[in-house]
């Protein structure tokens, strides 16, 4: 038996809250598969396991905040018998989160015998499909809770239909109930087809005569873990800066040509367009791309670009655009739009969550012309962009107006130099003149 | 389409990507962009949004049309009449 446990999403996280579990004891997961929704300060993120398996004991209830490093469930390899013990569903047995992670448990011992893992497949009924558990999920039912009436008690998506007798609810809203203590099955919901909005829930709120407390512990705000990590980062590394110019009239003309020819959903923006040239100077110079880890530079693995969203609450958040490099425009456009919608509203994964090896902070919609950003620590770049303007630049002895773009590098004096670093944006000006190739 | 039904239409758009816009208070010349926070990808969702409601073809070229919320119903009362 081993331990399932709170994984660290970020170098700026310490904690995370159950918001949901997406498995129930008995469950056979593969390696890879989604257990949990854990809400950080930043966004909620579903967890993957890294052992393929049979779920235990789920140790912690949806609600509850504990520590990185805290097992949340117990996992049993396949062939390995259930504890004896009457399974508990989402009831905490052991004592509810302490500050300190319990000690890390030996090894989990291999088990002697070969797996038998059709007798455990079924003994247990069939874990629900991704479909049924997304489904479960839009609904906002706990799958935990639903009694399977399929096939060796394999839950339908009838099952799950009928345990939606709670209304739909929006996930800002479901937050804030949470934080508030608002009991959501007692709200009605004004939204379209009854779906439960925030306002709702903030009414719900008012109208309660006593407000009783709903953690001990106050959940961090979003500021003060940024604040954190900022400070951490101006502290520890020595920030150099470098900037540029850019004519975007090349790439802006083409991407006006070629967005003639597609629908409205495909079309791409100039801000989809730098991103790859990032990404795309970023492979070229890897010296940039990657962490400083105990006073050496750590190469990532791959480029995937952290992009700064501001998330609608006021917070912010970075996840990355994964293997950007490896995107051509087109589905690096969609990519984009898929990454700031779940981030805003749905979710987002661990590996987004925890591994940019660069960021990127576009600032030019927010009307600024450029961007010195602080180094997201433990990377070692930053790049800024500002805002896309026509100004009056001479090309070829004569003054023309041209839409210009300021671009910014924050670099880890630690990692590299200045003459590195214009390199690298003298790169991606470079990529910006030839779009086509994008 | 009249003004109102326009308005009616833009509004839609816009709660869905801005949930907690205050649209009652926002000034028919108001810059929507700038007003309410919208990036370019915000924007490219309510452009989508708004030509696949309004049954409307929109290009690039015609964003600008696309400022304000009077703009936007001049620009959806020409759009609708020229296609019937």
């Amino acid at each position: 038996m081993s331990d399932f446990t709170m994984p660290s999403l970020g170098a700026d996280m310490d904690s995370g809250t159950i918001v949901e579990w997406l498995v129930k004891p008995g469950d056979h997961v593969q390696r890879g598969a989604p257990m949990a929704v854990v809400d950080t300060d930043k966004a909620a993120v579903e967890i993957e396991t890294f052992q393929s398996g049979v779920v235990g004991d789920l140790l912690v209830e949806p609600g509850q905040r504990v520590d990185v490093g805290t097992p949340l469930a117990t996992m049993l390899a396949a062939g390995e018998a259930p504890s004896a013990a009457p399974v508990s569903v989402g009831k905490a047995k052991r004592p509810r989160a302490r500050r300190v992670p319990p000690p890390r448990e030996a090894a989990a011992p291999v088990p002697p015998a070969v797996p038998r893992e059709a007798e455990v497949a079924a003994a247990a009924p069939p874990a629900p499909s991704p479909p049924l558990r997304h489904h479960a999920a839009e609904l906002g039912v706990d799958l935990a809770s639903v009694t399977g009436t399929g096939t060796h008690g394999r839950i339908t998506r009838r099952d799950v239909d009928a345990a939606a007798h709670r209304p739909r609810v929006s996930p800002y809203a479901r937050r804030l109930a949470e934080e508030l203590g608002v009991d959501l099955a007692a709200v009605t919901g004004t939204g379209t087809s009854g779906t439960v909005r925030a306002e709702d829930v903030r009414a719900a709120a008012h109208a309660r005569p006593e407000v009783p407390p709903v953690s001990t512990e106050a959940p961090r705000s979003d500021r003060a873990t940024i604040a954190a990590l900022m400070s951490r980062s101006k502290r520890e590394i020595p920030h150099y800066y470098v900037a540029t110019t850019v004519d975007m009239h090349t790439v802006v003309s083409w991407l006006r040509d070629t967005n003639r020819d597609r629908s409205v959903a495909e079309r791409i923006v100039p801000a989809a367009a730098l991103l790859r040239a990032v990404a795309l100077a970023a492979r070229r110079m890897p010296q940039l791309n990657g962490f400083w880890v105990d006073g050496v530079f750590v190469p990532g693995e791959d480029v995937h670009v952290g992009v700064a969203i501001s998330v609608r609450r006021g917070a912010l958040v970075a996840p990355a655009l994964r293997h950007a490099a490896d995107l051509e425009l087109p589905v690096l456009m969609q990519a984009l739009r898929d990454l700031v919608g779940r981030a805003r509203s749905g979710r987002l994964t661990r590996a987004e969550l925890a591994d940019p090896t660069l960021t990127v902070t576009d600032l030019g919609d927010q009307g600024v012309e450029e961007v010195f950003g602080v180094i997201q620590p433990p990377q070692v770049a930053l790049v800024g962009i500002g805002r896309l303007v026509e100004r009056p630049w001479a090309v070829d002895g004569l003054l023309g107006v041209r839409p210009l773009v300021r671009l910014s590098l924050s670099g880890d004096h630690r990692a590299t130099d200045g003459y590195t670093g214009a390199r690298f944006l003298a790169t991606i000006d470079d990529l910006l003149q030839h779009p086509e190739a994008l | 389409m009249t003004p109102d039904q326009a308005r009616s239409l833009v509004s839609k758009q816009i709660r869905f990507i801005v949930p907690d816009a205050d649209l009652d208070g926002l000034p028919p010349d108001a810059d929507l962009r700038r007003t309410l926070e919208l990036d370019s990808l915000d924007f490219l969702e309510f452009v989508e949004r708004l030509s696949k409601d309004a049954g409307v073809r929109i290009d690039e070229d015609d964003y600008p049309s696309l400022a304000t919320m009077e703009s936007c119903q001049a620009f959806l009362a020409a759009r609708t009449a020229a296609s019937d």
